[in-house]
């Protein structure tokens, strides 16, 4: 068992409270820092495409998780951030300001699609941004001058310091350390004054407003800094495929992003980057079980895409707070072993709420 | 000159008059309690006071500043707070940041900082805990520090909500049926802490109420309000035996 015992104010918002949380934090980054020896080519190569979606994924989860808006275009902010950078590099930019400037052109994209999506929201801010990713991806295609139409346009390889860091393992170790730093921003910014309005936004904007909160201002500042970090995934993401095209960044990437963020467990980073690796993994996992299916099912379009719906059905069914739910749900049990009770995380009794004035 | 003061205020919603001509006066120190049958206006009083409706007519003065033309996320650093009739807490997240929520207008870090978690913010983080604890010292709230308000029971919610406004530090305290929904026991307490609120931390408190005992216990003077128009202020005493507000709430 072990108790909390906070000593000072500090301690509460600490992140690695305890030494076994510093070991095992440890650890796994010392594994993360091991596997480009210890695994196939393959497997690194799949590794760095998933932290490049988790990225993208904690991305949504500002916008999704802590402030509640649903968003089904983010495949465009990926679709910017990839151009962009792409663009930069051509015009002869160095890796570092590009990458940065990709980043702020999504920022700014993020803020202009903020400005109006934030007077609707639920289904009505799904469709507005479903119709920008719609619209995103069809300038795409029909600005030839700067993004080469439908055939796409090549990326330069990264090139930082003079290192060219295109190979499989600089490239690893380049997404890891993005990926790192990311986290470690978006942790700062969820636990201090502006995490806590993201979060009074969702859950209450009456209230929120009564306690100084400027409701809208925190909603297109949780637009702006999710497609910040959205777009930075997808420049990375530009290294990564090499070529980009605008059907790269289609309806399907945004939905395995919301399918990321909602299997993962809303409102958690962790949760984030776990929904990353559970949708990231399924086109690996299909091909690899594909001889085993018979060729009927094996040739059958949109396997993919069954699966997706398949995974969603089941935790909807029996994990609606999603992988980081079920990893509390574990901790406890060990935790409090042997205490643990089935009804600790019953979802607890949910009062009227008046939606009267917003 | 009295701290706060609403003058001629009205509220139409096309042909509803939610309010029509209502002018009070609060006193600094005093409590203040606004009862009324359903639909009265009495919400939609507050509603105005904190800027969730622009007054058709009317105005709200409080401590010299006219509140009707600040806006609305910006009416709690002028020492308003309020809670809501329906409990209006965030319910994804703790007991604590619940309270800390409470704090926002005194965080004034900037977005760079707290993305770095520079030592300023650490500092201001545990500077607004510090507070956010008298707090729950004076609620009693301690048991249910780090509990998700989802787990938590109607009672303590309501207490919590109050804590909340209290976290805000205000001059006025705005309470809409603080003791709907508590047990005797519950309400008793509620008393007692309103009264505190008033003694110790010298807020002055304006309440919406329909439990005729506590008004009777706290309030100094009340406002009985009915289809939008005020009726009778007095003591409790006086303004329940007034025939209008008999003839309100029984007809007649």
């Amino acid at each position: 068992m072990r108790f909390d015992y906070d000593t000072s104010y500090r301690d509460g918002k600490r992140l690695l409270r305890y030494p076994s949380q510093k070991w095992t934090y440890a650890g796994l980054l010392l594994l993360l820092v091991a596997v480009p020896w210890l695994l196939p080519k393959y497997y690194v190569g799949e590794l760095t495409y998933l932290f490049i979606l988790s990225i993208a994924s904690m991305g949504l989860m500002v916008l999704s998780g802590y402030t509640g808006q649903v968003s089904l275009g983010h495949s465009a902010f990926v679709a910017v951030g990839a151009y962009a950078h792409a663009w930069f590099l051509t015009q002869g930019l160095p890796f570092l300001p590009s990458i940065l400037l990709a980043t702020g052109v999504s920022a700014l994209v993020g803020l202009a699609l903020g400005l109006p999506a934030i007077r609707v929201s639920g289904l009505y801010l799904a469709m507005v941004t479903l119709a920008f990713a719609i619209l995103i991806e069809h300038v795409l295609g029909r600005w030839k001058s700067v993004t080469g139409g439908f055939n796409g346009m090549p990326v330069n390889d990264p090139v930082l310091f003079g290192m060219d860091l295109s190979g499989l393992k600089p490239f690893y170790f380049l997404c890891l350390t993005c990926l790192v730093i990311v986290l470690l921003l978006l942790v700062n910014l969820t636990r201090g004054k502006t995490g806590r309005a993201f979060v009074g936004v969702r859950d209450s904007e009456a209230a929120a407003a009564s306690l100084g909160i400027w409701v809208a201002g925190t909603k297109v500042l949780a637009f702006v800094v999710s497609a910040a970090v959205t777009g930075f995934a997808g420049a990375l993401l530009a290294h990564h495929v090499r070529h980009i095209t605008p059907e790269g960044f289609n309806l399907l990437l945004s939905l395995e992003l919301v399918l990321m963020v909602k299997l993962g467990g809303l409102g958690s980073l962790r949760g984030a980057i776990m929904g990353a690796f559970l949708i990231g993994l399924v086109p690996p996992f299909i091909s690899q079980i594909k001889p085993l299916l018979g060729d009927r099912i094996a040739q059958q379009f949109g396997l993919e895409i069954f699966f997706f719906g398949l995974i969603l059905a089941v935790f909807v069914l029996f994990e609606p707070k999603g992988l980081n739910g079920r990893w509390l749900k574990l901790k406890a049990f060990f935790q409090t072993f042997p205490l643990y009770r089935k009804d600790v995380f019953k979802r607890g009794k949910s009062y009227m709420k008046s939606e009267r004035y917003r | 000159m009295s701290l706060f003061s609403a003058q001629g205020l009205a509220l139409r919603f096309g042909g509803v008059h939610a309010i029509r001509d209502v002018s009070f006066t609060v006193e600094q120190g005093e409590v203040f309690a606004i009862i009324g049958p359903n639909g009265a206006g009495k919400t939609s009083v507050f509603n105005v006071i904190t800027r969730v409706f622009d007054p058709s007519a009317g105005s709200v003065v409080f401590d010299g500043v006219e509140i009707t033309r600040v806006p609305r996320h910006r009416v709690v650093h002028h020492g308003i707070a309020r809670t809501f009739q329906n409990i209006e807490l965030f319910e994804g997240a703790t007991v604590l940041d619940n309270l800390m929520l409470g704090c926002h207008r005194f965080a004034d870090e900037s977005f760079l900082g707290q993305c770095l978690w520079t030592p300023k913010v650490r500092e201001t983080e545990a500077r607004l805990r510090a507070h956010v604890e008298d707090v729950i010292d004076l609620l009693d709230l301690a048991p249910h520090r780090n509990t998700l308000v989802t787990g938590l029971s109607y009672g303590v919610r309501k207490v919590v909500e109050l804590g909340r406004a209290l976290a805000t530090r205000p001059r006025l305290l705005l309470l809409d049926e603080p003791a709907s929904g508590l047990n005797p026991e519950e309400t008793r307490d509620l008393a007692f802490w309103i009264d505190d609120i008033r003694t110790d931390l010298g807020v002055t408190v304006i309440m919406v109420e329909h439990d005729m005992s506590l008004v009777s216990e706290v309030a100094d003077r009340v406002l009985c309000m009915h289809l939008g128009e005020a009726l009778s202020t007095g003591t409790a005493a006086e303004v329940q035996s007034d025939p209008r507000v008999v003839a309100a709430y029984l007809g007649g």
